[in-house]
């Protein structure tokens, strides 16, 4: 009876030491109070959240909690990363496990709306591709009639197919597989010829799961993408001065990759006379202020987390082994649609 | 006449046995080549692990890549890359726990496997058992946290639990001064308990700081998969043994909570129990109030295993013949002594080989805390997969981990064989 004594005892010490508390508007007074920012993540995607040999998160998705935490604290390094599975994401979320989730989780209107959450930004513009082997000589998905396709059954996925291939007068054969890693040893073995998913999960699944003999340069992903699928981080209802950090966080990353501001030169860029950079970069104080946090914040969030650009290039762009396009994530000037409001 | 009696009484040459019937010819004739097909099925099954084994070492040992930088690079052999176990062992074994304070997990362990080691032998299964258990549980819980608090409460409920069942277990033969004792610390217990609750008596905690607080949620690896084991099945345990005594009850209202409880848990499968405490149970309690995850997850196999064990001890309870009841009765036993003194050493002396089974189960079955986020030793091995600077390998890292479960699986079925033979000595000629 000692030992259970013990337990109980020690479960009850850990939950009293570390529970989030959440009363409505009081987020961020808790996460300051506790020294750390608890932040949702995925159970492993490459490229957008990732535990690394030594047990640290990386990824794209991670990079936003740290610019949060940056902002907050001056300190990427105060966050907490609990992993959560698509399942228990938004009870995590909801019952104040976490106080944010950075997972790959797509804005739609019901859970903006009905499950009392807000998305504050949109990190990865994603959409649906198709993957398909090279050997096919296949350029676009309008030559795929009469392929065979590999798909998750009861998905957005599944109804963005059929739509799509009835859209383009185009025949398919599906082949239905409910579970993830079923489905690519289905694909690499070749029972399909096709695979569609979101683009950022085949980009992964291409740098990541190919099995030995084949080689990730042996598929490609076809240009055209099918659906929209708009990620970013997840807050809930009820803390509006902790969404917007969020929403800046992500906007300050933006605007500094718009006026040149990396992790390298953010400390010559202080010494700049351009009006808006001096207003970024908190030279002319005011917008940390407003925001409520450091005047610093922008400094700290490049310095320790890089602009967007970089964050993308190191996680999931060139610079890393998933080699993804910029593509709809190429800044407003270059054609894509990441877009910051003027930090003024 | 001579001749014959004299034939008759001289001793006959002894003769060894032919040639083929003794030494290694004679067993491989009898055991494997003992006819046309037998002798069919000894080649071909020798041939297969000759090729397998073949293959293993040209692919594990001779054309495989101990040391590389990253995944390209050790795939450039043809074998297997052992250079990625080697980068990544460290994540597999001990999860996000900082990492420049691994020896933590690693020493919890090692307490943990001492602490099991010590109680699987038979000399130790008496008071000793508590002292192993009390000092393994606090060095393990230690190292794993860092910290440690002891409220106020938990001496009490100790003191209250200790001085009850010594009262039942020891009435009518402890000395008047034991009884004594007994009697003070359940009162002490009672009454500090009340008065907390009533609020009389302040929150007070004994704390231990040794090292940084590491909390529940970076835990990951082996530590985790043995905490959920060991301690899911030793809360299990006497709670399984409280069931399928309450099952066995006169009281219809406690028998039909025991059936209802055990029909309910075995009725649904594991997976749905984390998953309702994972992600049905928050939405229950009041925002801000916040049960460890890692404490949910706990709870729910400890549910779950309780059922199946409590079904097992029933199993143990009626095979004892109703002569030990009726004469532990005659002996003017109460309730408590006859079941702990009479009824419980037999009843489980039967039903360990089965216990050991449902533990060699339970083992693999934290796996399924994945399903809720939380990392144990199959799931941080999936983890180091899914780097893609170290992609393509996953046979490595599934042959690894396999191993290891393995080691824990095959030691816990050879020690539950031992113990059944140590055991049934009594019965055995």
């Amino acid at each position: 009876m000692i030992k259970n004594a013990i337990a109980v005892g020690v479960a009850a010490a850990s939950i009293a030491g570390f529970s989030g508390i959440a009363h409505a508007g009081k987020d961020l007074d808790a996460i300051k109070a506790r020294g750390s920012l608890i932040c949702g993540v995925g159970t492993g995607t490459a490229g957008f959240g990732l535990a690394d040999s030594q047990g640290k998160w990386t990824g794209l998705d991670v990079d936003v909690c740290r610019a949060v935490a940056a902002a907050i604290f001056g300190d990427s390094e105060k966050v907490k990363y609990v992993p959560t599975t698509a399942q228990q994401r938004f009870t995590a979320l909801q019952s104040g496990e976490v106080d944010m989730l950075s997972r790959t989780t797509t804005y739609t209107l019901t859970r903006d709306t009905a499950l009392g959450f807000d998305f504050p930004g949109i990190n990865y513009y994603d959409g649906q591709g198709f993957m398909v082997n090279k050997k096919l000589g296949v350029k676009s998905a309008k030559e795929l009639n009469g392929a065979t396709i590999c798909v998750s059954p009861g998905t957005t996925t599944e109804l963005n197919l059929a739509d799509y291939f009835r859209a383009n007068k185009l025949s398919f054969k599906p082949v239905v597989i409910e579970k993830a890693d079923e489905i690519r040893a289905a694909f690499f073995s070749g029972r399909c010829d096709v695979y569609t998913t979101d683009a950022s999960s085949l980009y992964s699944v291409r740098a990541a799961n190919v099995p030995a003999p084949q080689k990730a340069d042996d598929f490609i992903i076809l240009p055209e993408i099918i659906s929209k699928e708009p990620l970013g981080p997840v807050v809930r209802h009820g803390d509006n001065q902790l969404a917007d950090i969020v929403r800046w966080a992500h906007f300050a990353m933006l605007e500094a990759e718009e006026y040149g501001i990396n992790s390298k030169n953010v400390d010559q860029m202080l010494k700049s006379e351009d009006p808006v950079i001096k207003r970024i970069l908190g030279v002319t104080p005011g917008m940390g202020k407003a925001l409520g946090v450091d005047e610093k914040w922008v400094v700290n969030i490049v310095k320790q987390v890089g602009n967007y650009g970089e964050s993308f290039e190191r996680n999931v762009g060139m610079g890393s082994v998933l080699k993804i396009e910029r593509g709809l994530n190429k800044l407003w000037t270059k054609g894509g649609l990441q877009y910051a409001p003027p930090i003024r | 006449m001579t001749d014959l009696a004299q034939s008759g009484d001289a001793p006959r040459p002894k003769m060894s046995p032919p040639a083929d019937q003794t030494g290694i010819v004679g067993w491989l004739k009898r055991n494997l080549f003992s006819s046309w097909g037998n002798s069919l099925t000894t080649i071909v099954l020798i041939a297969c692990v000759v090729w397998i084994i073949d293959w293993f070492i040209d692919w594990g040992l001779v054309n495989a890549t101990f040391v590389a930088a990253n995944g390209p690079e050790c795939g450039k052999n043809a074998g297997a890359c052992w250079a990625l176990i080697g980068e990544k062992y460290r994540y597999i074994f001990f999860g996000s726990f900082p990492y420049e304070q691994h020896w933590r997990p690693l020493f919890a362990c090692i307490a943990m496997l001492a602490m099991l080691l010590a109680s699987a032998d038979r000399r130790m299964w008496n008071w000793r058992l508590l002292v192993i258990w009390s000092v393994g549980s606090f060095v393990t819980f230690l190292l794993m946290f860092g910290e440690l608090r002891f409220p106020l409460t938990i001496f009490l409920i100790v003191g209250l639990v200790v001085g009850g069942v010594g009262m039942g277990l020891r009435a009518g033969i402890a000395s008047p001064r034991e009884m004594l004792t007994y009697r003070v610390l359940a009162i002490v217990g009672g009454v500090g308990l009340a008065g907390r609750i009533a609020g009389v008596i302040p929150a007070w905690g004994l704390e231990i700081n040794a090292f940084s607080y590491v909390e529940t949620g970076l835990w990951g690896g082996l530590p985790v998969t043995m905490i959920l084991a060991t301690y899911g099945l030793v809360f299990a345990f006497p709670y399984g043994i409280l069931l399928a005594l309450g099952r066995r009850s006169n009281l219809p209202l406690i028998k039909g909570l025991c059936v209802g409880f055990i029909e309910l848990i075995r009725g649904v499968p594991l997976i749905s129990l984390l998953i309702m405490a994972s992600v049905m149970l928050p939405l229950f309690l009041p925002t801000g109030s916040n049960i460890d995850k890692f404490l949910r997850a706990l709870v729910a196999v400890i549910f779950f295993a309780g059922a199946y064990i409590a079904e097992i001890i029933r199993g143990g309870l009626q095979s004892l013949p109703k002569g030990q009841f009726e004469a532990a009765d005659a002996m003017g036993l109460n309730y408590v002594q006859s079941t702990t003194l009479i009824v419980l050493p037999q009843a489980l002396r039967v039903v360990i080989p089965p216990l050991i089974n449902t533990f060699i189960g339970f083992f693999k079955d934290t796996s399924l805390v994945l399903i809720i986020g939380i990392f144990d030793f199959l799931n941080t091995a999936n983890q180091a997969l899914v780097d893609p600077n170290w992609a393509g390998f996953p046979g490595e890292v599934y042959l690894f981990a396999a191993a290891i479960y393995f080691i824990f699986c095959y030691s816990m079925s050879r020690y539950s064989k031992y113990l059944e033979i140590e055991l049934n000595k009594g019965t055995r000629r």
